[in-house]
């Protein structure tokens, strides 16, 4: 199998758009992603011909709603390479299913436990931690990140210790684009006994998301960033530690039996299911994983790695214009600043020119400040995109840089 | 250094049919602003945008005709954010709190074709410094 990206382009409607006349040329992938036709068709789909709720009514459409549903949760299974289906959670995106696990992680922590993140989490995977040590008296530390845009792994190993109950870092960072290495950094919490969760909201775009392979307890992702709707997302956790891990919400369909003044949890997954789940979108977002699961992804990769040492090779070529994150591994994604101008400026000029990148401090204050900069410029790529467009961003890149000059 | 009134905008504005020139207009009123102090760049002037900061210093003084006018020192890390402040002042500095409150700033960003900069999802502060010169405006009252 090969890789046309003219014919993944066919399949994604939404770039056939013009901005002020130009094609639109769209570089805000670690944003989101765009929709491929038969992500929308499935939704479409879905509302046109079985919309109802699952697991409830003694109907047709019920049946049907809950086969499809839970047919989705099967894809994510095989796409995750998770053990058993019942430790995939629907969630409604990355940040749900971190919250979910924080909470329950404020219920468990005792005063003086440590907890880990890094410096270049997004908020998502930060706030949270933050507020589930405030909650218990846990101390939150913080792997600091080098001048190339990496995880200090000494620093890290001089972190871990026997008071260290959880440890939190990205799969892939979104502002900079440095793959971590998380399957070592996983090894390593759990010979101190930690448990580990791999914020995988970028990561999961490039199909590396092998939860056996990697070891953690936690994957948690989004949907829209990988090629699925908004508003859907996945909480995998190992079912041994999700089976006695605390509630978050509560409510209908997440209880076994209730009664006035007691009520006892459900099994997995449905646990961590309260209330009625977004079926529709998880239907779309198993559809984006069978289409994606079904490219050649070697290639995928091999397509993205291309767009990425092209654009480097240009940046680095470009006078006044400094790259922030040079990691050995690194995917998707070019973090810059201009001499020339502020971020909000590049952003704008870039827009006028029909180039959609994405520019401020993109969810990681602290890794900002960090490299003393007010936000960056990020541009960040998709299997959809295209050598030429690569071309294009720094065409207009030269024209905004004479702008400001 | 005096800002150009409204209609000055609006006419020169107008006269340009390409967005660079537009732009560039833009940028040049930014740089022409008068100098914000940097000791002034604190906490409380400031009204963040997720993309941008801008800093606001309010102040009043005596107009001989209208009696007290409400004067506005801003800033921005942007220059085109600077700029568009300085579109924003030209309708809103000097103006008595009723002038300032009985200004449409959404149709005269349409007539510039700027409206966009204005869009909650700009992020860029500029909608918040309207807000804040507004509410500045209605305490005034
Ligand atoms: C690394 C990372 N973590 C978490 C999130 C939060 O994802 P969501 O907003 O979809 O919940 C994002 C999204 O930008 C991200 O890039």
């Amino acid at each position: 199998m090969s890789f046309d990206v003219a014919a993944i382009r066919e399949q994604f409607p939404i770039l056939k758009r013009e901005i002020d006349g130009k094609p639109l040329v769209y570089l805000d992938n670690a944003a989101t992603t765009q929709k491929p036709q038969c992500v929308i068709d499935a939704l479409v789909d879905y509302y046109t011909t079985c919309n109802s709720n699952v697991h409830r009514g003694a109907h047709r459409l019920a049946d049907e709603a809950t086969r499809r549903f839970e047919n989705a949760r099967d894809i994510v299974k095989v796409f995750l390479n998770a053990p058993k289906r019942e430790e995939v959670i629907w969630t409604s995106g990355t940040t749900e299913s971190i919250n979910i696990v924080a909470n329950g992680l404020g219920q468990l922590l005792s005063p003086g436990d440590e907890v880990i993140t890094t410096g270049m989490d997004h908020h998502a995977n930060l706030v949270t931690w933050q507020q589930a040590c405030k909650a218990s008296g846990a101390i939150l530390k913080t792997v600091p990140v080098t001048d190339d845009g990496e995880l200090d792994q000494a620093a890290y190993d001089a972190l871990l210790n026997d008071k260290t109950k959880f440890v939190a870092f990205p799969h892939v960072s979104n502002a900079l684009g440095t793959v971590n290495p998380v399957k070592a950094m996983t090894a390593k919490a759990k010979q101190v006994g930690a448990w580990v969760l791999v914020d995988g909201a970028q990561g999961a775009a490039h199909g590396w998301a092998d939860v056996q392979d990697i070891g953690c307890d936690f994957y948690v992702f989004s949907g829209h960033k990988l090629y699925g709707p908004m508003g859907v997302g996945i909480l995998w956790g190992r079912e041994s530690v999700l089976e006695s891990w605390p509630v978050w919400r509560t409510g209908g369909e997440m209880i076994a039996t209730v009664t006035l003044q007691e009520s006892t949890w459900n099994v997995l997954p449905y646990r961590f299911e309260a209330g009625t789940p977004n079926v529709g979108d998880a239907i779309a977002l198993g559809e984006a994983i069978r289409w994606f699961s079904a490219l050649d992804h070697d290639a995928v990769i091999a397509h993205e790695e291309a767009l990425l040492d092209h654009a480097t090779a240009l940046a680095k070529d470009f006078d006044g214009l400094t790259i922030i994150g040079n990691a050995k591994e690194k995917i998707g994604v070019l973090s810059f600043v201009l001499d020339q101008g502020h971020p909000a400026d590049i952003g704008f000029l870039l827009d006028r020119q029909g180039i959609a990148v994405r520019t401020g401090d993109h969810c990681a204050q602290p890794l900002m400040a960090r490299f003393n900069v007010p936000g960056t410029a990020r541009a960040s790529f998709a299997i959809y995109n295209t050598i030429e467009e690569v071309d294009a961003l720094f065409v207009a890149l030269r024209k905004v840089r004479s702008m400001l000059a | 250094m005096a800002l150009p009134s409204t209609e000055d905008i609006v006419d020169d504005l107008s006269f340009f049919d390409d967005w660079e020139d537009k732009y560039k207009y833009i940028i040049d009123l930014g740089k022409s602003l008068p100098e914000f102090d940097e000791a002034w760049r604190t906490q409380e002037r400031l009204v963040k945008g997720c993309q941008s900061s801008v800093w606001i210093q309010p102040g009043n003084e005596q107009d001989p005709l209208k009696g007290e006018v409400l004067v506005f020192s801003v800033d921005s890390d942007a220059i085109i954010v600077r700029g568009l402040l300085g579109l924003v002042l030209a309708a809103l500095n000097k103006k008595t709190p009723q002038e300032i409150l009985d200004f449409d700033i959404t149709a005269y960003f349409e007539e510039l074709d700027l409206e966009r900069h204005l869009s909650p999802t700009r992020g860029n502060g500029l909608r918040s410094i309207v807000n804040r010169i507004k509410g500045i405006a209605q305490a005034a009252v």
